[in-house]
């Protein structure tokens, strides 16, 4: 099957590589028209480099019914799927989550009543706020593992997937050039800047690319909420609850708004757009994940506005479930995508240097 | 019965659709009728590319300066002198206002793609291609109240004095008749039916391939002409480029041609060279190929080059076929071996210096004592392995036409037709009385398709 993907991406680049008419789009034309002959490595960079911003699909003279059957958003879509399946680890995980919605609200479920269970079976050691239902200590027990476990898994995945596309040692310049066309989402702006085909066929809107800054802002303002309350706690013997206008809920706050804000946009979008234009197969393992992580960010705020009141340990169970799943499908879920494209656009940094012009390595014709 | 619209345009191409947004932009209600299926709208527009612009400095995508006079000496050129000055210099001069106009009715530019760096002054590169440039116009068509009607067909137009009474078309299996005041025709040209291809051609028209669109029969030229409409052009001359033999029948676009005729030796059937390949730069040549390939026996071509050129040009979409010599490559192609080896061995032999090489400049590399000569890019095919490709004609579109002045008004012998307008490559050779230069197309169909409409918008309003 994998083998079929890559050979199907294989025959729609060769037909790309003949046009060019797409070069100006985003990441993928420029590193894919510096190729003569694809290797499986070079076709599974082209499909993580790929963000799906369709306006190669709606500008194609050869999609179906013409006989070229051109559909190279889709067939992208499925060959990055398959690498983020084939270089997880483990990877039956990932081909249990990436392709099942149900799957992870089945997750879900077993987060919340594993934390319906901890408060229950551990409970508080007379601490306050949240701690009342759940102590600190019990906490970092069950999330300090459900956090590094994804991350030594997403470091296997990326290792294998940095050396199948042959990626060379990283510079400071190459992380600059990337982590700036992340910033900006530059890929789904597409080379006029006029944004991408998603929701509504060939018209071009920045909906998809706002709604995807949204949650990655959001998200990261989340983490970034979390990170300052346990350098507060350890660092200064702060512990929470805190108030209003501390860093944590500074930060907490508007990026859960916006996290929830964004993960409903992008349902709303992914309901509008035409599925076939992308991996069909996972449309409800995508769409499973980004309820889950809409929820996170709900349940949390909801969390905020209850803490006061008798539904806050029913709220902190479902929050901190939902929270512990997300965590621990990081490297089987679309989370995943989020470390991939960093590292094709990091190895695209280095494409780009390795050919800057003067070095020889231009094409002459 | 009178009509709700206007303005009936015929074609759903490029041209069509600067002819119905800016009759929509003057007030008029128009319709859009074009054969084609949604899928397959935009006739011959979908497999462009680019825009040949007129411009006193950097405008847009292009870079220094482009000016008339340079313009039209391309022209020249390329036609051997067989074009309508006035005419030809009226779209040249209008082009330079043509661009910002396209932008603001949204098509987007882009730099020159790899491998057409030698067009970065001249022509303007659609983002996405001639398909993208249509949606884009569809779109803002639509948001002017343009209605289209795609798979409608149109069948005749009754030509009553100075007038066109009515134009009758099918849709969805029924005929329908309707009374515009004005008609625009931008239906493209008639390469797409071989039967009158092979009656302008002879049999020889039966092995063409036809790049484009399927739907360009020529359906409403012929009607129009069988009344008496004023026509001009040969019906023998026609964009035709040489492409891999192995394109589809039709709709193969972009992809099937073939860049390596410089860096060859092309032979026919009988292993015989018969043009010198390393005449010019390609992209003034492989409009002349065409016509080269269709003089051939069985009008076809093959082209072959070993393993130290393989990567001087741009790759296209069949492999090529490949063998370790000269006489099993022969096989594969069906040429006879023993005559491909003399042929090569005679090339071999005429080749002198090749130190000065260059891939993309007019090097002078030339055979000497050889007929016909290759006179730059002449090195010998000695490094195994070698490769291979077959050439045929392949049509883009035809140049007899519409005859039209330069308010794109169509006439009979005895005088204009009121209310018809013709735009695009169903009057392009009005300019192109043979010969073609890459971009031009489009720059006619936008300037003549505005004409046609601002025209066609007063006269009914």
């Amino acid at each position: 099957m994998p083998l079929d993907l890559l050979q199907e991406a294989r025959r729609q680049a060769e037909i790309c590589n003949a046009c060019r008419y797409c070069e100006g789009y985003c990441s993928v034309f420029p590193a894919l028209h510096q190729k003569r002959v694809f290797t499986d490595g070079d076709i599974t960079q082209l499909a993580n480099l790929c963000h799906n911003c369709r306006g190669c699909y709606y500008a194609c003279q050869y999609t179906a019914p013409h006989e070229f059957d051109l559909n190279l958003p889709k067939a992208l879509a499925e060959v990055r799927r398959d690498s983020w399946e084939r270089f997880a680890w483990p990877a039956p995980a990932a081909r249990a989550f990436h392709t099942h919605g149900t799957m992870i609200a089945a997750a879900s479920v077993l987060g919340f009543a594993l934390l319906f269970l901890a408060i229950r079976a551990i409970g508080s050691a007379g601490g306050e706020g949240f701690y009342a239902a759940l102590s600190h200590n019990a906490m970092v027990a069950i999330f300090a593992p459900a956090f590094l476990f994804p991350l030594a898994s997403l470091a296997v995945g990326l290792r294998r997937y940095w050396r199948s596309v042959g990626g060379a040692r990283i510079r400071w310049a190459h992380l600059v050039g990337a982590f700036g066309m992340v910033a900006k989402m530059k890929d789904l702006a597409a080379g006029h800047g006029d944004g991408c085909n998603f929701e509504e066929e060939d018209r071009f809107s920045h909906a998809r690319r706002y709604a995807h800054q949204l949650v990655m802002y959001g998200f990261l303002l989340c983490f970034a909420a979390t990170s300052a309350g346990t350098v507060m706690h350890y660092g200064f013997g702060l512990h929470a609850p805190y108030g209003l206008f501390s860093l944590p809920k500074l930060l907490g706050v508007p990026g859960g708004v916006m996290l929830a804000a964004g993960t409903g946009w992008i349902a709303w979008l992914k309901l509008s757009a035409d599925r076939e234009v992308g991996d069909a197969t996972a449309w409800g393992g995508e769409m499973g994940f980004v309820l889950l992580l809409g929820f996170v960010a709900v349940s949390g705020l909801a969390l905020y506005a209850l803490g006061g009141t008798g539904a806050m340990p029913l709220m902190l169970a479902l929050h901190l479930g939902a929270v512990l799943s997300f965590f621990l499908l990081t490297p089987y879920t679309k989370m995943a995508h989020g470390f991939y494209r960093l590292a094709a656009l990091v190895r695209d940094a280095q494409r780009k240097q390795e050919t800057a012009p003067g070095t020889g390595n231009e094409a002459t014709a | 019965m009178t009509s709700q619209f206007d303005i009936a345009v015929i074609g759903g191409g490029n041209a069509a659709l600067c002819a119905a947004m800016t009759a929509a932009e003057a007030g008029a209600r128009v319709l859009i009728l074009e054969t084609a299926p949604k899928s397959y709208r935009g006739g011959n527009s979908r497999h462009t590319r680019n825009f040949r612009c007129m411009h006193g400095g950097p405008l847009g995508p292009l870079v220094d300066s482009y000016g008339e006079e340079e313009y039209f000496a391309d022209l020249l050129k390329v036609t051997s002198g067989k074009t309508d000055e006035g005419l030809a210099r009226l779209a040249i001069r209008t082009s330079e206002e043509c661009l910002p106009w396209m932008e603001a009715h949204g098509v987007r530019f882009q730099p020159s793609l790899s491998g057409t760096l030698s067009l970065a002054r001249t022509n303007a590169f659609f983002m996405g291609g001639g398909k993208s440039l249509v949606n884009a116009y569809y779109r803002t068509a639509e948001s002017l109240g343009v209605e289209v009607l795609y798979e409608a067909a149109v069948t005749h137009l009754e030509l009553e004095g100075d007038r066109i009474a009515w134009v009758d078309y099918t849709h969805e299996g029924a005929t329908h008749r309707i009374e515009p005041k004005a008609v625009i025709v931008a239906s493209g040209g008639f390469q797409a039916d071989t039967e009158w291809l092979t009656r302008a051609w002879g049999p020889a028209a039966e092995n063409f391939l036809i790049r484009g669109t399927p739907y360009n029969r020529g359906v409403v030229l012929a009607d129009l002409l069988e009344q008496g409409v004023s026509q001009v052009g040969d019906p023998t001359q026609c964009h035709a480029v040489a492409i891999d033999g192995r394109a589809p029948k039709f709709d193969g676009g972009i992809v099937t041609r073939l860049d390596c005729v410089p860096f060859s030796i092309v032979v026919n059937k009988d292993a015989e060279r018969f043009y010198d390949e390393g005449e010019d730069v390609w992209p003034k040549r492989y409009a002349i190929w065409g016509r080269l390939v269709a003089a051939q026996p069985d009008q076809v071509g093959y082209v072959i080059i070993d393993a130290k050129s393989l990567e001087l040009f741009m790759p296209s979409v069949f492999p090529p076929i490949k063998a370790d010599t000269l006489e099993e490559l022969a096989d594969k192609m069906g040429l006879p071996p023993a005559k491909l080896r003399a042929t090569v061995e005679a090339f071999n032999a005429a080749c002198g210096d090749t130190s000065a090489f260059h891939p993309t400049e007019l090097d002078g590399v030339a055979t000497t004592g050889l007929e016909p000569p290759k006179t730059n890019w002449a090195r010998p095919i000695t490094e195994p392995p070698f490769y291979g490709y077959s050439l045929r004609t392949g049509v883009t579109f035809t140049y007899l036409g519409l005859k039209v002045d330069e308010t794109a008004q169509c006439s009979t012998e005895s005088g204009p037709i009121r209310n018809l307008w013709a735009a695009g490559e169903t009057m392009a050779g009005s300019i192109l009385g043979q010969g073609y230069l890459a971009g031009f197309g489009m720059t006619i169909g936008t300037v003549f398709g505005r004409i046609a409409g601002r025209e066609a918008a007063a006269y009914a309003a």
